[in-house]
């Protein structure tokens, strides 16, 4: 049996490592710095189509992360989709005719909402709407309307 | 045809047995962890045994599979132009995944087959038996210690085999592949959650960590007294905690990563 | 057959509570289909040692289990000092064991740790004694088997003769009532068991232990002992002093203590008839006896 001092000071050692070891993880790793932002404020948006926009993905502007979506809602009446975004609270000067985009970031097709700037002098709050402009691309239909207008091309000859 | 029968009917009973022989053992233990505590020089002694002399082998597995992860998650990614994501994929597969099912399975090859044969050879040096006519409960003095001491290592082993990993990946993806630094870890730190992740990942092994010290210390315990009995129950603790280890981790991930 | 007749004072006076510190009546044990016990009655008298002897396998060393309370008789009372052994709680049941000194076969000996660590145990574990006192316990317990300055050894440095002794300074630690021996004198050079068997006698004649010893070591334990008891088919054969058992007319005491190899213990396992076996050709199904 080695001696007890030894023996307590590596365990003291592999506990230190240890909890180290989930530090590291927990500052370098993850997204602790960026989880500081909860407060922030509401606002919601609404496009026709949003198809593969996930909860949590990112608000950019500029290229610039502002914010996050919280959540998706369904409205039953309008049949639209209703995104639940919340702005960091640093960003408190967004005019409120800013627009709203679905679009996708690099190739693997992630989604994300772009916000367009306006021009109005007040700007957004709390609970306030964001127009919603471009829907997000379906490649479908996409492809449907090049092929309509590589045939109307083709009757027109 | 019957016997076959038959001696289905039997393996299964024998199979409940020791389940249920495992989990009154569990029951007893768990009843006298508390006096662990004022003793806590027992805790440390197996602290050392367990975690402190497993680290070498977690160090280094998790270094060589953080390498490997950087080598093939670049070869994929590189076809879809996405190697700039090198390390998301390397961190989010050790902590979500690798960092504890893999230290589970190491961890039940060192420390669990050491546990089952130290507990399985005092049984059957009479040890076990002589500390009973001593009026010491040895479930007490020798298992609860032991015990406690494999639950509380191996979610630190864990995480040290995840962040040596991605700190391999670092040294393979960057250094040795080109891909930039700063994408690299702005990416990562982008996409692993605090929470849905990192924490998820920890609770995996926790879980495991109490599987697999239970698996050890039951089959130590329940071991034939003899040398060919203590070889058996050794065998037994790595195939069983193998197999609790993947199968838990199925209904885990299912549980925490199911719905996105 | 007995070296000196010194060792066993038959004449030795009896000590004033001649009643027994052990009572077992009407004992039944079955492990399995194997009736181990079938109506056994026992008596140990106080500051006397008794010895348990017979073939092997008769259960000897399940007896010092049941006596110690680590199994449960299917039917029949064990009575320790007037306690009931099975019906003891946790408590008293750790109490009882406290007063009994127990050394098995092979020692037993803490592994992990070293001859003084192995002797002190019991007493860090029972008492809240400062390590200074039990520091000269210790080394007394070590001086009575003579093994005091081995103290810093570990138990794999031991031989087998020096581990049992180690154990048997563990054993009365505690300074207790009684100590049961596990069949101590097996496999042990001449002199280790000289050492042995006059450590017993002297330990138990100092200290006023009561002593069980198992074995099936007749020379030896018949050397010390001051009441035999010979058990063979989970039945009490023959009982008396080690005197009245050689005059004794029963064929299994005869068989016994004179190591004769047939007798109510037969030489041949159960077969079919011997010509028959010759007869029946190699691989046809012979009929078990």
């Amino acid at each position: 049996m080695l001696h007890t001092r030894t023996v307590e000071i590596w365990v003291g050692v592999f506990v230190a490592a240890g909890l180290a070891a989930l530090f590291m993880l927990a500052m370098q790793v993850s997204n602790l710095s960026s989880l500081s932002e909860d407060e922030g404020y509401l606002v919601t948006a609404r496009f026709e189509n949003i198809n593969g926009l996930k909860v949590r993905a990112a608000v950019n502007m500029a290229g610039v992360r502002i914010g996050r979506v919280s959540a998706i809602d369904f409205d039953p009446e309008t049949f639209e989709a209703v995104v639940n975004i919340r702005i960091d609270s640093r960003y408190d000067k967004i005019p409120v005719d800013s627009i709203a985009g679905v679009y996708t970031a690099g190739l693997l097709g992630e989604k994300y909402v772009g916000v367009k700037p306006g021009v109005e002098y007040d700007n957004l709050k709390n609970g306030d709407r964001l127009k919603g402009g471009q829907s997000a691309i379906v490649l479908e239909d996409l492809i449907g309307q090049f092929l309509f207008s590589k045939a109307a091309d083709g009757g027109s000859q | 045809m019957v016997e076959w029968l038959a001696q289905l009917g039997r393996t299964g009973l024998r199979f409940f047995e020791r389940l249920g022989r495992a989990h009154l053992l569990l029951l007893h233990i768990l009843a006298g962890v508390h006096t662990v505590v004022p003793r806590f020089g027992l805790a440390i002694q197996q602290l050392y045994s367990v975690g402190v002399l497993s680290l070498i082998i977690i160090v280094v597995s998790g270094l060589f599979v953080g390498m490997v992860l950087g080598l093939q998650g670049y070869n994929t990614l590189v076809d879809f132009g996405a190697e700039e994501s090198l390390g998301v994929v390397v961190a989010l597969s050790l902590v979500r995944e690798l960092g504890p099912v893999v230290t589970a399975l190491l961890f039940a090859g060192r420390a669990g087959s050491a546990l089952t044969a130290e507990i399985g050879l005092m049984k059957a040096t009479e040890q076990l038996s002589a500390m009973e006519m001593m009026a010491v409960d040895p479930l007490r003095r020798v298992l609860a210690p032991r015990f406690l001491a494999g639950f509380l290592s191996m979610p630190l082993l864990a995480a040290i085999f995840s962040a040596v990993g991605v700190l391999g990946g670092f040294f393979v993806g960057v250094g040795l592949l080109g891909v930039d630094e700063g994408s690299y870890w702005s990416q990562m730190q982008d996409k692993v959650d605090l929470y849905d992740d990192i924490y998820n990942g920890v609770v995996k092994s926790v879980v495991f960590g109490f599987v697999a010290t239970w698996i050890a210390v039951f089959e130590g315990y329940d071991a034939v007294p003899t040398a060919e009995g203590v070889s058996r129950a050794t065998t037994r603790t790595v195939v069983h905690t193998a197999l609790a280890v993947l199968g838990l981790d199925f209904v885990l991930t299912a549980l925490m990563f199911g719905e996105q | 057959m007995l070296a000196s007749t010194s060792l066993a004072d038959a004449n030795k006076p009896m000590t004033d509570k001649p009643e027994s510190l052990v009572q077992i009546r009407d004992l039944h044990f079955k492990r399995g289909v194997r009736a181990i016990f079938d109506g056994v009655d026992i008596d140990i008298q106080r500051g006397r040692i008794t010895a348990i002897m017979g073939p092997s396998g008769t259960g000897k060393t399940t007896l010092l289990r049941l006596i110690g309370g680590q199994l449960r008789p299917d039917q029949g009372s064990i009575l320790v000092n007037g306690q009931s052994v099975p019906d003891l709680g946790r408590g008293d049941l750790f109490a009882l064991r406290k007063s009994i000194g127990m050394l098995f076969q092979h020692g037993a000996l803490l592994t992990d740790m070293n001859v003084y660590d192995n002797v002190a145990f019991p007493l860090r574990e029972h008492t809240q004694l400062d390590e200074r006192l039990i520091h000269d316990l210790v080394l007394m317990k070590l001086e009575a088997v003579g093994l005091r300055g081995a103290r810093d050894l570990m138990p794999s440095e031991l031989s087998g003769g020096m581990a049992r002794r180690v154990a048997l300074a563990r054993a009365i630690a505690l300074d207790p009532t009684m100590v049961m021996y596990d069949e101590p004198f097996t496999g042990q050079d001449p002199i280790s068991l000289g050492v042995l068997v006059r450590l017993i006698r002297r330990l138990n004649d100092a200290l006023g232990l009561t002593s069980i010893i198992v074995s099936h070591d007749v020379d030896e334990t018949a050397a010390i002992s001051d009441y035999v008891y010979v058990l063979a088919g989970g039945h009490v054969v023959a009982q008396g002093s080690p005197q009245e058992l050689r005059q004794s007319e029963s064929g299994w005491a005869q068989q016994f203590l004179r190591g004769l190899p047939d007798g109510p213990v037969p030489f041949h396992y159960p077969a079919a008839d011997f010509a028959q076996d010759l007869l029946t050709p190699a691989g046809a199904t012979a009929r078990r006896g």
